[in-house]
């Protein structure tokens, strides 16, 4: 069971990566991303049976990711629609999209393939045992990830990326476009989505094209959670720490939910219910911290 | 150095709302120019700086730096060479990083790549650069600017402004947000800074004695107008009474609100 929540927490922790980044970095809400993780489902899928290398397969997805990203930026700068609107054109797109990649269908399996993940089990399968397995192969994954956005956000670019987020005026007085770091923001991120969605469609056995649904929702629970976590931080290598907690403590709340809900008559079908109802809470309580703190400011300036 | 030629600005042409924000106005700003630049609110002030900046684009007339024509040269662009300080402090800073890291970004213009430039060097470099400021910033690399006051920060921005060298700098009321304390401070940073590094730059400044106090160039503005251009002795020579006097006699009205056009305080 733990390492269920662990292994699932963590392939979906990219996916939180990617919602942190545009939603806290860039304070670009992109609901491009439930377009997206079905997105690198189908095309990590697909490359599979085609029988392309697992790896080059992977590289497709996250390039496919990146492309949907760009796509919500560019029709943001442009086109000048808001971004959350831009990413829902994206995403309505990308449904039909997603199906053709498929081939005309609502679900691929890929129990029966090779897939990075039956490889990787092969691979260890007299050592380890096979659930083990999975979590040490996602721990790395997820670790290599995190060190290479902490890196990138530490360059000049992704530093510039950082303070857009707080100060667009700052950037463009800075000489550099503003829309330029849009696009390369919105297109990471939604490259981490898809490589997401990529290890979740093998780890599930199939792509669906409905994998994606309230995925933003999920992603955005998670990153709140993790910020509960620690007390706010300017290190970039501790938020994206927070980010992947978070993820795992989120689907430690879903797992309960799932497999223990029906002692209080819930029902699968509940679940994005209470998802929604989580980040409301997480909002109140997010919301009276502040008040706390605005009061106790007010008190010692008088 | 910079020209604007016929510059006009209509603001929602054709609407009722239509607002003709600068009417026609001829300027030459020469190298080496420190300009301040007066008038009541509504005069058109903000909207020249906008104008020069790129943040507008003007509805007619063009804007040229050194014979190239800029007038349709994006803000981003222009930016590389002109620097801009707002009145609001939090505008030339980003509050949730650290001070290091807002002096990384703001150390060189232009496009970012994926380089890491912040080691000790660099690091080295800022603290005794802001040792300029007698802050005590240098101490405090690794703070977030969010717990620097608003002096702190604007003084910051000027900083790293005058370390860019830009061709020109514009000072769009950078110390009115202020308390008088840190605004002296600031504006007294501001004149040692242009003096030392001989930047080309513009002022606007509600308090007419520092209009007449900094620079060597005055500009008095009203309706979308320059109405007064004075410099050299003739400016050295102004009064306060002389400024309202000229005022009235080029207008031929007189302030009813004196106080919020043109503050002698």
């Amino acid at each position: 069971m733990i390492e269920g929540i662990l292994v699932e927490g963590l392939i979906y922790g990219i996916m939180v990566l990617g919602v942190f980044i545009t939603f806290r970095v860039l304070d670009f809400p992109d609901l491009t991303v439930d377009g997206s993780f079905p997105l690198g489902a189908a095309l990590m899928v697909q490359c599979i049976l085609l029988g392309t290398n697992i790896w080059l397969a992977l590289l497709v997805a996250f390039i496919g990711g990146v492309l949907a990203g760009v796509t919500t930026a560019l029709i943001h700068n442009h086109l000048k629609v808001p971004n959350l609107l831009a990413g829902i054109l994206t995403m309505t797109m990308l449904y039909s999209i997603n199906i053709r990649i498929m081939g005309n269908r609502a679900n691929v399996p890929v129990l029966k393939e090779e897939t990075i993940l039956s490889r990787v089990t092969e691979m260890f399968a007299d050592r380890i045992p096979e659930e083990y397995v999975l979590l040490i192969f996602f721990l790395l994954v997820v670790i290599i990830i995190k060190v290479l956005v902490d890196m990138f956000f530490r360059t000049d670019l992704g530093m510039t990326m950082g303070a857009m987020g707080n100060n667009e005026q700052m950037v463009i007085s800075q000489g550099v476009n503003p829309k330029t770091l849009k696009t390369i923001g919105v297109g990471l991120s939604n490259g981490l989505v898809a490589i997401s969605g990529a290890f979740a469609a093998q780890y599930l056995g199939f792509a669906d094209v409905g994998l994606g649904q309230g995925i933003i929702i999920s992603g955005l629970a998670s990153v709140m959670i993790g910020e509960f976590l620690v007390m706010k931080s300017n290190r970039i290598g501790v938020l994206t720490l927070c980010a992947i907690a978070g993820s795992i403590l989120f689907h430690g709340v879903m797992y309960l939910g799932r497999y223990y809900g029906y002692l209080i008559q819930m029902t699968p079908n509940d679940l994005n219910l209470i998802k929604g109802v989580l980040i409301i809470v997480l909002l109140v309580i997010t919301q009276s911290k502040k008040l706390k703190k605005a009061a106790i400011k007010a008190m010692v300036d008088k | 150095m910079i020209a604007l030629t016929n510059v006009s600005m209509v603001f929602n042409p054709g609407t009722v709302n239509e607002n003709q924000a600068i009417s026609n106005i001829n300027l030459r700003i020469r190298e080496g120019d420190f300009i301040t630049v007066i008038g009541s609110n509504g005069a058109g002030k903000s909207t020249l700086f906008n104008l020069i900046a790129g943040t507008i684009i003007p509805s007619e007339g063009s804007i040229s730096l050194n014979n190239r024509d800029i007038t349709r040269e994006p803000e981003y662009k222009r930016a590389r060479y002109i620097g801009r300080i707002f009145q609001n402090p939090l505008l030339g800073t980003a509050s949730n990083m650290s001070l290091e890291d807002n002096m990384m970004i703001t150390y060189k213009k232009g496009f970012k790549w994926l380089k890491r430039s912040l080691n000790n060097r660099m690091r080295d470099y800022f603290r005794t650069e802001l040792t300029q400021l007698k802050m005590g910033l240098e101490g405090r690399m690794k703070e977030n600017l969010a717990m620097f006051s608003g002096g702190q920060r604007q003084a910051l921005t000027l900083l790293m402004m005058v370390l860019s060298k830009p061709d020109l700098i514009l000072l769009d009321e950078h110390t009115a947000a202020l308390d008088p304390k840190n605004a002296q401070i600031v504006l007294e940073l501001t004149h040692k800074f242009i003096r030392e590094y001989k930047l080309t730059s513009m002022m606007i400044t509600h308090n007419m004695s520092h209009a007449i106090e900094f620079g060597n160039r005055l500009l008095m503005m009203d309706k979308g107008e320059i109405i007064f251009d004075v410099e050299g002795e003739e400016k050295k020579a102004l009064t306060v009474e002389k400024l309202i006097d000229k005022f009235h006699q080029i207008r031929h009205k007189t302030f009813e609100n004196d106080r919020t056009l043109l503050s002698e305080e």
